[in-house]
């Protein structure tokens, strides 16, 4: 069963937000920022977000909840019958809050704001609150497997008629503890002189990343979606390029396609030599001759980058084109769009995205 | 449902739970285990073993989070109960739920790390997201065809069992291990004593004069299967999960709202979903938390749909504490055993019954009882609210 994507809400490090297709660009300029982390560039959320919620909410609540927000003014959507979030992280600058003045407070005089907003549901709660929604509930947790995980149940909801229409998205911050911990991790780059500089070079690292994006998912066409997504596939810890293969082309297979019925393929290539070595050995087998391109220049790498991928790929086959900063040139027609990611190849994931 | 695994401050495993639940025994206490200012004031309900033990009885390294133990060791019970291994070539997925990940490290690593960005050992934080402690206990039972967690608070693990439930119902899975843990931290402790709703002596839900929760902490985990794998396996199972649904309270982040919208549509949309009548339902395990907000509206929402006849109900936590992301999953394995053994459990320590409601919760335990249908609840922070039912086969 087909799921159509009818809106759009994805706040992140480019120019993405307020995006509505066939009134506003998409991605026309690349948004470069030096260093090795990628931040977002934020709207002013007065528009999207009571005055008096804001006020106490964390960066990534108010980057989750106005993406939810606009995604649901795109549609003209007042209460989705779903609200199923993913987040690696959960709301870190909370957490962080919390457990610092637990330390240096040695567990005195703690106040329950930070503690209350740290709990990895908050961004779905908090949008439920806003929009006094009932409904379904979910929020999942699962490092690079959290979007994919809020997706496929979002489309198992449509497929049960449990509802018609589910906001679904994910969000993942980096705040200045995460980034230290996860650099002495050695995760980053350590000399980039910018996002633009992520495939140059074959050296170890790659680039931090964050953001908030959102999907109303829908059972029924609306006449004016931006495409389906048809099928995704997740699989953990793959032992080779070979079951990497054979996944990717019985998920085709699944669908009555093979690597040539696609348009065009995007890939989760992040600058890490080894992790990057995947994507080299698929463009030298099934992938030979297609055109592929990467999206983690744009956004930075967190495990929820596949949001953002989603969002590229539905807005590209709905503008029937592969905008510059992802690809000089772009294929005549977009029918069938391949998204392949790999977290730390560990988490695999694979969906399809068609035109209407 | 083939198989059961939980451990909890009452018993490192269902049978010793089941002895304590009969014996009237709460696993409640002083704290021994961390080392906090709250120490001799708040009691918790810790489970008895120490990193040490659950790692000699799980084969994980005692240096994991204790969340990961505790989930490796309820869920390698539900496995070896539900002797699925025998079984070759099925699609098997490990559903769990937690609500703060590997934070008993994290924050010890915090004290070093705040004095110095450079100090505090990696290999305590390399576990500290949720999904991190998940795939330990994945990758120790070998299971790999579908793995994920799910965090919605109190409510985590009820929603970690219903989503394996129907991962096996769009035949995507055959087999399904589902569940929750949470070990006891520091930052959970404070940030429900900032709310103030620990109680300071052992808690009594449902009490008119009950006066919070106390935190507990363990692990509970079920083994769901396929009707086609349950066909071959009749004698094993335990019961059906025949009905799920999750609502939304949309009161407050932390608060219930005084009529238990979430509580009374969520436990609407289970029995709608199992074509049960409110009178087919035999038991109730409560929330029941022990704070004045969540028995009041979860009370109320309980009377706005059975009255007048209301089955009998208690809430274990009592027992147990309120174990956070593991106790949708170890009253799912209490629900179980109570349709599976025809029991009753006590709502410990309740003295004065609520004046607002017309019900009781059962006082003892009771043995030799018909007990076909239980209804589960699981509702908490962010208005998440879960219930689940399970039916005799």
């Amino acid at each position: 069963m087909k799921t159509f994507i009818r809106a759009t809400g994805n706040i992140s490090p480019q120019k993405t937000f307020g995006y509505i297709p066939g009134k506003t660009p998409m991605l026309q300029e690349l948004v470069i920022q030096n260093g090795n982390r990628l931040r977002c560039t934020e709207p002013d959320y007065l528009q999207y977000i009571d005055t008096k919620f804001i006020r106490r909410m964390s960066r990534i609540i108010k980057m989750g909840t106005a993406a939810a927000m606009q995604c649901l003014h795109e549609a003209g959507v007042q209460q989705p019958d779903a609200i199923v979030m993913g987040t690696a992280y959960g709301c870190l600058e909370d957490t962080g809050i919390f457990i610092k003045k637990m330390v240096e407070q040695h567990e005195e005089m703690l106040t329950p704001t930070a503690f209350i907003q740290s709990t990895h549901n908050t961004i779905g709660a908090q949008i439920a609150l806003l929009l006094q929604c009932h409904n379904y509930n979910n929020t999942f947790v699962h490092r690079g497997f959290s979007f994919e995980s809020a997706l496929l149940d979002a489309m198992m909801l449509l497929q049960e008629n449990a509802a018609a229409s589910v906001l679904t998205g994910a969000a993942d911050e980096i705040t200045d503890y995460s980034h230290t911990l996860l650099s002495r991790f050695g995760l980053y780059k350590k000399d980039i002189a910018a996002n633009t500089e992520l495939f140059a070079g074959h050296s170890k690292g790659t680039i931090a990343g964050e953001g908030a994006a959102f999907f109303l998912l829908t059972n029924q066409a609306s006449g004016n979606d931006y495409a389906t997504l048809d099928a995704l596939h997740t699989f953990y810890k793959p032992a080779g390029t070979k079951e990497i293969e054979d996944e990717i082309l019985n998920f085709l297979k699944g669908q009555s396609l093979s690597v040539t019925d696609l348009d065009f393929i995007i890939t989760g290539r992040n600058g890490h030599a080894a992790g990057d070595a995947i994507y080299e050995q698929l463009n030298n087998s099934i992938f030979k001759n297609k055109p592929v391109a990467h999206y983690k220049h744009l956004c930075g790498e967190y495990p929820t980058s596949t949001a953002f991928a989603l969002w590229l790929a539905a807005a590209a086959v709905k503008e029937q084109s592969v905008p510059p900063p992802v690809s000089a040139i772009s294929p005549g027609k977009l029918q069938h769009l391949l998204v392949y990611n790999h977290y730390e190849n560990i988490h695999h994931s694979l969906m399809l995205v068609s035109a209407c | 449902m083939a198989g059961a695994g939980v451990v909890s401050a009452i018993g490192n495993n269902a049978a010793n739970c089941l002895l304590s639940l009969e014996n009237s025994e709460a696993g409640i206490g002083a704290i021994t285990s961390l080392e906090t200012t709250h120490k001799n004031i708040l009691p918790v309900a810790a489970v008895k073993l120490d990193n040490r033990e659950l790692a000699a009885a799980t084969g994980l390294s005692q240096t994991v989070s204790r969340t990961a133990l505790l989930a490796m060791m309820a869920a390698k019970e539900a496995w070896n109960d539900a002797g699925i291994a025998q079984f070759a070539g099925l699609r098997t997925g490990f559903i769990s739920a937690n609500s703060v990940g590997g934070m008993d490290k994290t924050e010890s690593f915090f004290s070093a790390f705040l004095n110095n960005r450079n100090s505090g050992r990696l290999k305590d934080v390399v576990h500290h997201e949720c999904g991190a402690v998940t795939e330990l206990v994945a990758d120790g039972l070998g299971i790999k065809n579908y793995v994920t967690t799910i965090s919605t608070a109190c409510s985590s693990s009820a929603n970690s069992i219903f989503f394996g439930a129907r991962l096996i119902k769009h035949n995507l899975l055959d087999v399904v291990v589902a569940g929750g843990a949470d070990a006891l931290t520091k930052f959970t402790l404070n940030g429900f004593n900032t709310l103030q709703i620990l109680d300071k002596a052992f808690c009594q839900p449902f009490d008119e004069n009950r006066r919070g929760l106390n935190l507990g902490e363990g692990a509970g985990y079920l083994v769901l299967v396929s009707e086609k794998v349950a066909a071959r396996m009749k004698e094993k199972l335990y019961c059906r999960l025949s009905g799920y649904s999750n609502a939304n309270d949309a009161h407050h982040q932390t608060a219930s709202s005084p009529e238990g919208a979430g509580s009374y549509a969520a436990m609407k949309g289970a029995l709608a979903m199992s074509g049960l009548q409110t009178n087919d339902i035999s038991y109730i395990n409560l929330h029941g938390t022990g704070t004045y907000n969540n028995d009041i509206s979860e009370g109320t929402a309980i009377q706005r749909l059975f009255d007048p006849h209301y089955p009998k109900m208690s809430s274990t936590k009592a027992f147990t504490g309120h174990t956070l992301g593991a106790s949708g999953g170890i009253e799912a394995v209490f629900s179980a055993l109570a349709i599976k053994h025809g029991l009753i459990y006590p709502n410990l320590r309740l003295q004065t019954p609520m004046q607002a409601l017309p019900f009781v919760p059962e006082k003892t335990f009771q043995k030799g009882v018909t007990v076909d249908h239980v209804l589960s609840n699981s509702f908490g922070f962010g208005g998440n609210c879960s219930s689940l039912i399970f039916s005799k086969l």
